[in-house]
Order: structure tokens, then C-alpha cells, then sequence
């Protein structure tokens, strides 16, 4: 497991200077990826998520930024390597699709050129004449229609379906040995989402390369993921297989988490089901367990940060941060059809 | 194309009937505004003054006024009444000295307004930026004729590298020329740079946070080719059309400071000597040119807009 390991993520640690103070917006989040593996990171908005995978790729550094810990990827440290390094992991080894694709293209260049500009960076031996054979080649694999035209389209004239397509051919243009997806169906229609994760697997399958989702929906994690982290206000709560979070979850904060999927075969009197509260502000987060005051099973020992290791002894890799005992969480969850965080605010008539 | 030519030649005309019209009775409503007893001379009785007033035509209704003087102004034959020279005559002459001069500052105030701004963007919060910050806004709010007169003092008089004053064609003496032209150029660009810095370094530092240039980074591409090729080139959008109407107005005889201070007679100084005089076709002239090059400019700036960025269609 260690051989094929392709990203090693180990007590990375991310804090922003500002006026309001110091934020620690990534806290100890360790997680690894293998080739060929789909690795979901799962939290709401501010949980740190898209700020962890933005640093493996040196996009969030600057001056007031501060960084901890290692992220080794084929043999180097992502986060203390060197900016001009970066630049040549960047697009080619590492590629990144974005999530809002109406906005994440450079409206004043056609897409063909935005694509062929990627390649030539990494290829300067590359033609231009090569460059735009391979951008059609991409394009078409990634199932645009009509591609040697539409290269020579700028993004305005795509909708935002086949924009996110072209950002997905420009990250492939490479073959990275490991794409960043950072929400990439959040600004989508519903169908076209399940076309784009269709994308993403087809190109895990054919490549072998590793693919990091974020995502907050976990309707799309139960889709492609293999392995989720669940993040919650900068710290990893919980990890393991797409079976053990969706069956046999550990934390509270998880078992909120899916609960508020949203379901047609729920019945519909009642409201859909809310973690109660708000996630707390990184400038001053609470003692110990971050979920702790939003925490209806909350307990003394909660106020020690509890650490991200196995407590299911069947499960090795299930990881979680949680004090409740096995037996204790196994009584408190709801499992089966009804899973959620119980409790009276939550479930509202 | 051809429908937006059409509707901005139609803007064009519609904006010199009412620029003139406008021109016209600001003359006709100012104190001491009587043209008749100006020509007529000091030493003119009322009868001399009624029969200059006649066979100019200034006892006629203002309408007809306005009328006929629009008709010698487009058949060429327009007159100054104080001078009673050929007005588009004076104006061709003074063209060559004020074409010098806007297109010289013109280059020399996009080029370095582009500079500083990129400069005081990328180094933003630090020394550079402050420094250049404090220069721009000094630029900003020194007037041509305090610099202009500095420069004569210092450059030309004290240490004698440049003339005093005056205008020499480019087609007679190309060395002399430049030597003229080249502290006009500097004080006229002085204002215009410190603004569009200003305006381009707001223009980038708002465009770095744009998801393009995030995803430009993501790319691989180096620090400065992200800056050149994605942040500045979305960013120049703004400062063209600053240019377009900027240009167009110095072109147009607006440098009536500069021009002055240097004495480079050219159609801004044409334009202020005859404002002194109360002389009305010059005026009007004058302000008509500039008019028409604003309008020109203006279009020639949406056909650059169009082909800057691709998301804009020539529509009106």
C-alpha cells in the first residue's frame, strides 16, 4: 500500500494573517492517495477543503501565509519546494479543474489557444500546429462535439457544461498523475454533472491516474469516490472507504453530514433534517474538538482535541476524532434509511 | 460594420449641431459680447458701429446668425472678425505643431502610465508602490503651467538643454524638432500618466483575484507570463478607452496650458488667444474639431474594445 502511494499528505497546516487576525484555516489534515484511487474530500463551505488542495499546488502561498507540515508527491514536498519547481508540477504532473467553469476560462483567448498554451509550457519543443492536433484529440476525448471547430471558440460562445469539459481536456492536456477536482459539478445542471463525474472516471480508468474530489454534495462522492475525508472547520473528523462512511460513520459531524442528503423516498412532512448552529469561526476556534459546541452527544472529555487515529478495530484505515466509545456511537446513531445526527432541533416538524 | 458606421457618423453630426449651437449663444450671452464695436475700432461713432453691425450681420435674427455662419464654416470661407484672417487657414497651420504634440505625449503617457501602474500593482503595499503612489497624485495635481514654466527655468534657461520656447517642423529640422517638443511632451503626459497608473494598478489588483488568472497559475506558467499574458491583458481594457478620448482631446486643440507655456502655436494656443479676443468663428471652430475627433476617437475605441475583447459585438 505504501509502494503505490501517489500523495502523502501529512499534518499539513495552513494559517492566513489578518487584519482580524490569525486563521487557521488548515489544521493537522493528513490523508494519502493512490494511483488509479478517488480520494473525496467532503465538508460544507469554510471547511478548509479548497484551501488544503489549492496548497498542494502552491496556489494559496504568499505573504501572509504560513505553512506546516509535508505533502510528498513522487519524492518531493509540495509545500516547501521551491516556486519554480511548483511551476513545472503545476499543469503537468498536478492538474487542477476548477469550480466555477463560467469564470475560470480567460474570456480573450479562444479555447484551443488556452489549451495549446498549457502543452507549450511543458513542451516547448511542441509546434503549435502539434499543440492544436492535441487539443482537438482531448477535446473530443472528453466528448465535445465538433471539436476541430470549436477550438477556435472563445469561452463565452460554450455553456458552462462544455466549459468545464474544456477545463478538464486543458488538465489533461499532460497526463498528470493527478488531477485536482474542486467542486467541479457545484455550478452545473443536474445531468451534466453525472456526465462530467462519467469524465472524471473515464479518465481514472483509461489513465490510472489519482483524482482528489471536493466536493460538499455526497450524492456525488456515493457516485466515483473511493475513499472520503471529511473535513470540518480545518480539521480531517474522519476517513475511510466509501463503505465505512456511508455505513458504519464514527463522527457526529458525519452522521449530520448524511443526513441531509436530500432524498425523494423521504417523507416529505418533515423539514429536511439541519446540524443545528454554525460552524465556528477559525479566528478563535473552541477548545478541543472543533464540532464539539454544534455537538448534541458532547461530553467533559471533548474540550482534548482528540486525535485522527483507528478506533474501529475491524477497520484500520477508518480514521476518525471522535471521544465516544465504539459501543456508545453504535447505541447514538440512527443507521439504515434514517441515518443522521439525532436530536430535537435537527429533525423539526 | 456598416450599420455601426452609419449610426456613428449620424452621433457624429448630431453632436456638432448641438456642440455649435451650444458655442454660438455662449457668445451671444456673455457681457460685452457685441462683436460690431470690437471690429469697428476705438474711435467708432454709433453710425460707424450701426453699419458695421449691418454688413456683418449682426442685427440679423441669431438664428440666421448661427446659419450663416455654419455655411462659411463648411464652405471654407469662414473669417476671425478680428483679424479677419481665413480661420480654417489658421487652424491648418497650427495643426502640424499640435499633431506633434499629441501624438509624442500620447505615446510617451500610455507607455509609461502602463509602466508605473503594472509596477506600483505588482510591488502593491511596498515602498515602490507608496513612492510612485505620492508621485502620481503630485503629477495629478501640478498644472502644464507650473511644470511647463519649471522646465523652461530649470532645463532651458539655467542649464540650457533646451530651447525656450517655440515650434520647429518635423519636415525642416527633425534634430530641432524633437529637442522642441520633447518637455511639452513630458509636462502635457505628466497628468495623464499619473492617472492611468493609478486607474491600472486598481484594474490588476482587482483582476489577479479573477478565477482565469488562478486557473492561468494552475497551468504552470511563470509568475510573468500570467501577469503579461492574463492579468494585464484583461486589465488594458479600461485604460484604452481612457486613451481613445484623452488622445482625441489634445488632438483636438484641448493642450491649450501646454501649448501656451511653450508657445508652440498650435491650435489649443490658436484657441486661447482668440477666446482673450471674444472672436467667435475661431471658437466655434475650434470646438466643433475637438468635438469631431472625441467622436472619432470614440468609435475607433469600440472597434479596439471589440477586437480586446471578444465577448463585445459592434452593436450601437
Amino acid at each position: 500500500m505504501v509502494e503505490d502511494s501517489l500523495l502523502r499528505v501529512e499534518d499539513l497546516g495552513v494559517s492566513f494573517a489578518t487584519e482580524d487576525g490569525v486563521v487557521r484555516a488548515v489544521d493537522g489534515v493528513s490523508f494519502t492517495v493512490h494511483r488509479g484511487e478517488v480520494v473525496a474530500i467532503v465538508g460544507e463551505s469554510g471547511s478548509g477543503k479548497s484551501v488544503s488542495v489549492m496548497t498542494l499546488m502552491g496556489l494559496t502561498r504568499g505573504p501572509n501565509a504560513r505553512f506546516e507540515g509535508t505533502a510528498w508527491f513522487e519524492g518531493r514536498d509540495l509545500i516547501s519546494a521551491a516556486d519554480a519547481e511548483l511551476h513545472k508540477v503545476r499543469g503537468a504532473e498536478i492538474a487542477m479543474v476548477f469550480q466555477d467553469p463560467m469564470s475560470s476560462l480567460d474570456p480573450v483567448y479562444r479555447v484551443g489557444d488556452q489549451i495549446v498554451e498549457q502543452i507549450r509550457v511543458h513542451e516547448p519543443g511542441t509546434t503549435k500546429a502539434q499543440a492544436l492536433d492535441r487539443a482537438v484529440e482531448l477535446m473530443e476525448r472528453v466528448g465535445i462535439p465538433h471539436a476541430g471547430d470549436r477550438l477556435r471558440s472563445y469561452p463565452h460562445e460554450f455553456s458552462g457544461g462544455m466549459r468545464q469539459r474544456v477545463m478538464i481536456a486543458m488538465a489533461l492536456s499532460c497526463s498528470p498523475k493527478l488531477l485536482i477536482a474542486d467542486e467541479p459539478t457545484t455550478a452545473l445542471d443536474v445531468t451534466v454533472q453525472a456526465q462530467i463525474l462519467d469524465e472524471l472516471r473515464q479518465l481514472r480508468d483509461d489513465t490510472g491516474a489519482g483524482i482528489i474530489l471536493v466536493t460538499h454534495d455526497l450524492g456525488v462522492v456515493a457516485d466515483i469516490a473511493d475513499r472520503i475525508v471529511v473535513m470540518y472547520a480545518g480539521r480531517v473528523v474522519e476517513q475511510g472507504t466509501l463503505d465505512e462512511i456511508f455505513y458504519d460513520p464514527q463522527h457526529p459531524y458525519t452522521w449530520g453530514l448524511l443526513g441531509s442528503i436530500t432524498r425523494v423516498d423521504r417523507d416529505r412532512s418533515q423539514r429536511l433534517p439541519a446540524i443545528a448552529g454554525q460552524p465556528p469561526s477559525l479566528l478563535a476556534p473552541p477548545h478541543g474538538c472543533h464540532f464539539r459546541p454544534r455537538c448534541p452527544h458532547a461530553f467533559k472529555r471533548c474540550v482534548e482535541v482528540p486525535a485522527l487515529i483507528a478506533r474501529v478495530r475491524e477497520a484500520p484505515g477508518h480514521l476518525d476524532r471522535c471521544w465516544l466509545s465504539l459501543e456508545h456511537k453504535r447505541g447514538l446513531r440512527v443507521v439504515g434509511d434514517q441515518i443522521g445526527l439525532v436530536s430535537g432541533e435537527a429533525v423539526a416538524p | 460594420m456598416l450599420r455601426f458606421t452609419i449610426r456613428r457618423l449620424i452621433a457624429a453630426a448630431g453632436v456638432l449641431v448641438v456642440i455649435s449651437i451650444l458655442t454660438f449663444m455662449i457668445f451671444q450671452i456673455i457681457p460685452n459680447g457685441d462683436p460690431a464695436i470690437r471690429i469697428a475700432g476705438r474711435t467708432a461713432n454709433q453710425a460707424e458701429i450701426a453699419q458695421v453691425r449691418h454688413e456683418w450681420g449682426f442685427d440679423r435674427p441669431v438664428y440666421v446668425q448661427y446659419v450663416k455662419t455654419m455655411g462659411k464654416i463648411f464652405t471654407g470661407t469662414v473669417v476671425s472678425y478680428s483679424q479677419g484672417v481665413n480661420v480654417l487657414d489658421s487652424i491648418r497651420q497650427g495643426l502640424p505643431a499640435t499633431l506633434s504634440l499629441a501624438i509624442g505625449a500620447g505615446i510617451i503617457w500610455l507607455g509609461l502610465g502602463i509602466l508605473f501602474g503594472v509596477i506600483t500593482a505588482v510591488k502593491a503595499g511596498r515602498f515602490t508602490d507608496r513612492a510612485l503612489t505620492v508621485l502620481a497624485f503630485i503629477g495629478v495635481s501640478s498644472p502644464p503651467f507650473f511644470l511647463g514654466a519649471l522646465a523652461i527655468y530649470y532645463a532651458g534657461y539655467k542649464a540650457g538643454i533646451i530651447p525656450l520656447a517655440g515650434y520647429v517642423p518635423l519636415t525642416q529640422n527633425p534634430a530641432q524638432w524633437f529637442t522642441h517638443l520633447i518637455a511639452p511632451w513630458l509636462v502635457l503626459s505628466v497628468l495623464f500618466i499619473g492617472i492611468y497608473s493609478r486607474v491600472l494598478r486598481s484594474t490588476i489588483l482587482d483582476t489577479v483575484h479573477e478565477d482565469y488568472v488562478r486557473t492561468a497559475r494552475a497551468k504552470g506558467l511563470s509568475d510573468r507570463q500570467v501577469l503579461v499574458r492574463h492579468t494585464l491583458r484583461n486589465s488594458l481594457i479600461p485604460i484604452v478607452s481612457l486613451w481613445g478620448l484623452d488622445f482625441a482631446q489634445v488632438i483636438g486643440g484641448g493642450a491649450i496650458l501646454t501649448e501656451s507655456v511653450f508657445s508652440l502655436h498650435g491650435v489649443g494656443q490658436f484657441a486661447a488667444d482668440s477666446i482673450q479676443r471674444l472672436d467667435v468663428p475661431p471658437v466655434m471652430v475650434v470646438t466643433m474639431l475637438t468635438a469631431f475627433f472625441v467622436v472619432l476617437l470614440g468609435a475607433v475605441v469600440d472597434i479596439i474594445y471589440a477586437l480586446l475583447d471578444p465577448r463585445i459585438r459592434l452593436s450601437a
